[in-house]
Parts: C-alpha cells; sequence; structure tokens
C-alpha cells in the first residue's frame, strides 16, 4: 500500500481498445470468416469466459461490441438537421468493442490485455491482436498532491 | 430515517453476532441484509431500539442462511462439514473490526470496500456506486475480501498504521455517487479516535478536518478547481478548522511526530493565513523537510519547492526543483508555476500545455490548460 501523500490511486478504470482495423497486424491474422464455425464459438466462449472471470474477480466494469459501420454526423447551424457522412470505406481506425475494466494497478490491466488478447482465432490458436490499453482520467483527490494548484 | 445512526450501529450489531458464534462473513451476510431491510422498513416503521431491531433482524437472517446451508449439505451428503465456531473477539469489538477489515492480507481495495461495508455500515449498492463499478463486481470484491480474512482471528491488536492507509483511501476518493466518502471517511475516523489513544490517529482526524473545512472554497460553480491562493477564505468552515487545530496540538505536544500530523501541520498553517500572502511559507517549508525524512516521498519533495519559491522567491525554488527528477508525475505542472512566478510568461504557457496533457486528473487538465490559456491571451498569441 502506498504512502500518504504520494501519488496514490486505490483502483483506477482502463479501457481495452479493440480495434477491427488501425492496429498492428495480428500474429495470427486471418479474418474471422475463414474461421471454422467451431473456432468461431471457441472464440466467442473465450470472451464470454473471460468476462465472467473478471466479475469473479472483482475487475468487471462493463464489456461492448460495435457494430462495423457507423456514419459521421455535425452540427449543420441553427435549425437546421444535422448533417451526415459515410461511413467511409478508407476510414483507417475503426474501434469494434472495448472492455472497461477497475483494477489494482496498470501492471494488472497490462496482464488482462495479454489474456485478452490470446484469445483462440484460426486453428484454434491465439490471434496474438494488439489490444490498445488507455488508463481513465480521475477524478481529483480530497487532499490536493500538488500545492502549485491544489 | 436517520442513515448516520444506522450505520453507526453496524459494527456493534456485527460483532453481537460474532460473539453470539456467527462466523465473520456469514455475521457480515446478514448485518448487511437487515440494514437493507431497515433502510425500507424504518421511514415508514421506525423502531423504539433500534440496535435492538437490527441484532433481532440480522439474528434471524444468519439463522435462515444458516439452516438453509445445513439442509444444502445435508442433501449434499456433507452433513459432516459443520461451519467451525467463530472466534470470541475481546474487550473492544468495534476496534477489531477495524483491524480486520484493513488486515495487511488485503489489497487496497478489498480493505476499502469491505471497510466501508462491515464498519461503515453502507450497503453493496452504495459503495458500487461510489466507485463507479457495477453492483455485481463490487459484491464479488467484497466476498473475495471476506474469504481473505476468513482464516484471521478477531482477539489480537492489529495494525493502526494499516487502517490509517484505508481510512486516507477513502476520505480521499471525495464525493462521487450518492454517498459522501469523505464525510464517511470523517466519521470512521472519529469513532476510532474515540478508540485508540494514537498521535498518528489525531493527526489523520485532523488533517481530514482541515482539508474538509475547505471543500466549499476549492471547487467553482462550474466544477473547476480553485487553487489555494485564489479560494474565497471567507467559505472556509472555522468550526472544522478549530477542531482539527484542536486535536492536532496536543497530537504534536507528545513528540511522536509521523507523516499524518506533518501534513496536517501544514494544513493548519494554510487555514490559521487570513490570506494568501500572510502564509508563513518559511514555517511550511520546514514542516515539509519534516515530512521528507519521515516518508521520502516524490509529492513531497515537489511540494517542498513550491513552498521554497514562495518563501525565498521562484529562482530559489527553481533551483530546488533542478535537484529532482524530470520525470515525476507534476514535475512539469510545478516548473510551469514557477516560472510564472518569475514573470517568464512564454516558459511558463507552454510548459502548463505540456503538464497539461501529462495530467491524470480530469479537473487538474483543464485547471492547467486554462492557465496555459490565459498566459497565450496576455501574450495577445493565438
Amino acid at each position: 500500500m502506498g504512502r500518504a501523500g504520494t501519488e496514490e490511486n486505490i483502483m483506477a478504470k482502463y479501457l481495452l481498445l479493440k480495434h477491427y482495423r488501425g492496429a498492428p497486424a495480428a500474429v495470427n491474422d486471418v479474418p474471422m470468416d475463414r474461421w471454422t464455425p467451431e473456432e468461431i464459438s471457441a472464440h466467442v466462449q473465450y470472451m464470454n469466459d473471460f468476462a465472467a472471470r473478471l466479475e469473479k474477480s472483482g475487475e468487471f466494469v462493463d464489456g461492448q461490441a460495435l457494430a462495423p459501420e457507423g456514419q459521421w454526423v455535425r452540427y449543420d447551424g441553427e435549425g437546421r438537421p444535422p448533417v451526415t457522412d459515410g461511413p467511409f470505406a478508407e476510414t483507417k481506425d475503426l474501434i469494434a468493442g472495448w472492455m472497461i475494466i477497475d483494477v489494482d494497478s496498470h501492471e494488472r490491466a497490462v496482464e488482462l490485455a495479454g489474456e485478452l488478447s490470446a484469445a483462440p482465432g484460426a486453428g484454434g490458436r491465439p490471434i496474438h491482436e494488439w489490444l490498445e490499453v488507455r488508463p481513465f482520467l480521475t477524478a481529483p483527490p480530497t487532499v490536493p498532491e500538488c500545492l502549485a494548484h491544489g | 430515517m436517520d442513515e448516520a445512526l444506522l450505520r453507526s450501529l453496524t459494527p456493534g450489531v456485527l460483532t453481537v453476532l460474532v460473539r453470539r458464534g456467527a462466523d465473520f462473513a456469514a455475521a457480515e451476510d446478514a448485518v448487511q441484509d437487515a440494514l437493507v431491510e431497515a433502510i425500507r422498513v424504518w421511514p415508514a416503521d421506525p423502531p423504539r431500539d433500534p440496535k435492538g431491531w437490527l441484532v433481532t433482524v440480522a439474528w434471524r437472517r444468519f439463522l435462515d442462511a444458516t439452516r438453509a446451508d445445513t439442509a444444502r449439505r445435508r442433501r449434499e451428503d456433507r452433513a459432516d462439514e459443520e461451519p467451525p465456531p467463530g472466534p470470541v473477539p475481546a474487550a473492544d469489538d468495534t476496534l477489531q473490526l477495524y483491524f480486520l477489515c484493513a488486515h495487511p492480507s488485503l489489497t487496497p481495495s478489498a480493505a476499502v470496500a469491505l471497510t466501508l461495508r462491515a464498519v461503515g455500515g453502507l450497503t453493496t449498492r452504495q459503495i458500487a456506486r461510489a466507485y463507479l463499478v457495477p453492483e455485481a463486481t463490487m459484491a464479488q470484491r467484497i466476498s473475495r475480501a471476506k474469504r481473505t480474512v476468513s482464516g484471521v482471528r478477531l482477539d489480537r491488536p492489529g495494525d493502526v498504521g494499516t487502517v490509517l492507509r484505508v481510512l486516507y483511501l477513502v476520505f480521499n476518493e471525495g464525493y462521487s455517487g450518492d454517498v459522501d466518502l469523505a464525510a464517511e471517511a470523517v466519521r470512521l475516523t472519529r469513532q476510532l479516535a474515540a478508540r485508540v489513544d494514537h498521535p498518528e490517529v489525531a493527526g489523520l482526524l485532523a488533517l481530514m478536518l482541515l482539508h474538509h473545512a475547505r471543500r466549499a472554497a476549492r471547487t467553482a460553480p462550474d466544477g473547476s478547481l480553485v487553487p489555494l491562493a485564489e479560494q474565497d477564505r471567507g467559505r472556509w468552515d472555522t468550526r472544522l478548522i478549530a477542531e482539527g487545530v484542536g486535536i492536532l496540538q496536543p497530537a504534536l505536544a507528545r513528540d511522536r511526530l509521523g507523516e499524518f500530523q506533518a501534513q496536517a501541520a501544514i494544513a493548519a498553517l494554510h487555514a490559521d493565513a487570513p490570506t494568501a500572502e500572510e502564509t508563513d511559507w518559511v514555517q511550511i517549508v520546514e514542516w515539509y523537510d519534516e515530512l521528507a525524512r519521515l516518508t521520502d516521498s516524490p509529492v513531497v519533495r515537489l511540494n517542498r519547492a513550491v513552498a521554497v519559491g514562495e518563501a525565498d522567491g521562484p529562482g530559489a525554488g527553481l533551483a530546488a526543483l533542478a535537484e529532482l527528477d524530470e520525470s515525476l508525475p507534476r514535475h512539469t505542472a510545478v516548473a510551469a508555476h514557477l516560472h510564472e512566478r518569475a514573470g517568464d510568461r512564454e516558459t511558463a504557457a507552454r510548459l502548463y500545455a505540456e503538464a497539461a496533457r501529462k495530467a491524470t486528473d480530469l479537473a487538474e487538465r483543464d485547471h492547467l490548460t486554462r492557465r496555459a490559456a490565459r498566459l497565450n491571451v496576455h501574450r495577445g498569441g493565438r
């Protein structure tokens, strides 16, 4: 346990982000539609088991998957409907889904992301896909940590 | 319904069950059920003897659960595995609960959750909301914590230091959800201070009260952080400050200094200054020197550089900062502040923007960004 007055966050939330596109290539980089149905089932089972395990360990916050195609939307001025565009086939960075975890350390977040990346793919072998690990910004502590702006 | 009363009764009810022979985990579950029931029933039908009511309901729940458990075991043909008789706690039961819930075998997050539930009397739902996680997740965290301490006997004194860390963590979590964790930490620390005569317990309570006193002045109506130097000191709670100082002084007089007392002493010096300009920075630097001897914390050394900058001028502050590792969190923010004090707006604006990118806390990031923006506007640049 850390010391009073030192940098200490009891639990910190991390987003584990999975990309359809935009991440570096996985080791076992075969698109899912070329897997056998059994391989797909094994993959889905692994993901469900992983989430259930995190719930048991008291570290699970949320997990969601996103449809690959979406629209771009922006404000177009007073009294006018929003402008929509896309989807663009050339969009480089496409989010596939996420898991949010609440863990005791950054090391634990990395460890869990590593396990998630080991989900089985083609041939029943781990995909080794790249997952993005992003810390949440926190709320300010009650005891300010910095005199300069506390 | 008086929720504060309900919560203050929790540890007493729990220890009655344990003394009657229930094991800690089962007793704690039963008390939690009774609390949830009380929240439901009391508003319409307040009991004449709240503690007696809670003991009766919790004991009944415990017996029901044990019977169901025994029946299940019998069905599973494992009737020989009766739960062992629970430990019998010593004189001050509530104190033993603090030690148990902050047991060194628990991770900080597990200790915090268990303390809030078993000593603080918060429901799992309230704790889950305060920490922004699903209720099921928090329930699992608490069950695991109870399993971890299931073999610990309740009859030996524990380590006050670990209890203080847990309470400090709860206090620092502040206010989120429908539970005021800072106020809850103050309440639990008061309860502890009434049972343990220890200068660091007094130090932590004083520290909490002195910071709690400034809470209303710390944030602007739009939610942005107001730095200490710019706070409206008329909004500080003078009653809490007086109480904090009144607790700290006799503790310091015992000459057993610890980090919480030293931190409280610094907070007291700030509280004592009618205006930011009248702050006794020379004494504050001395207290940071004490703290650095006690903790070797990088945060302490950074704050010392800020204090030196106020006591001896920004040049001296920058010299103190130059001795510290640049990779320390908030090093850039402190450098920006000292350069601003020295009148070097351009460097300060650049460093504030850089510090904002490195910030790990949302309010702090926004504050640093505003600082940079303000300096950039004054320089006429875009």
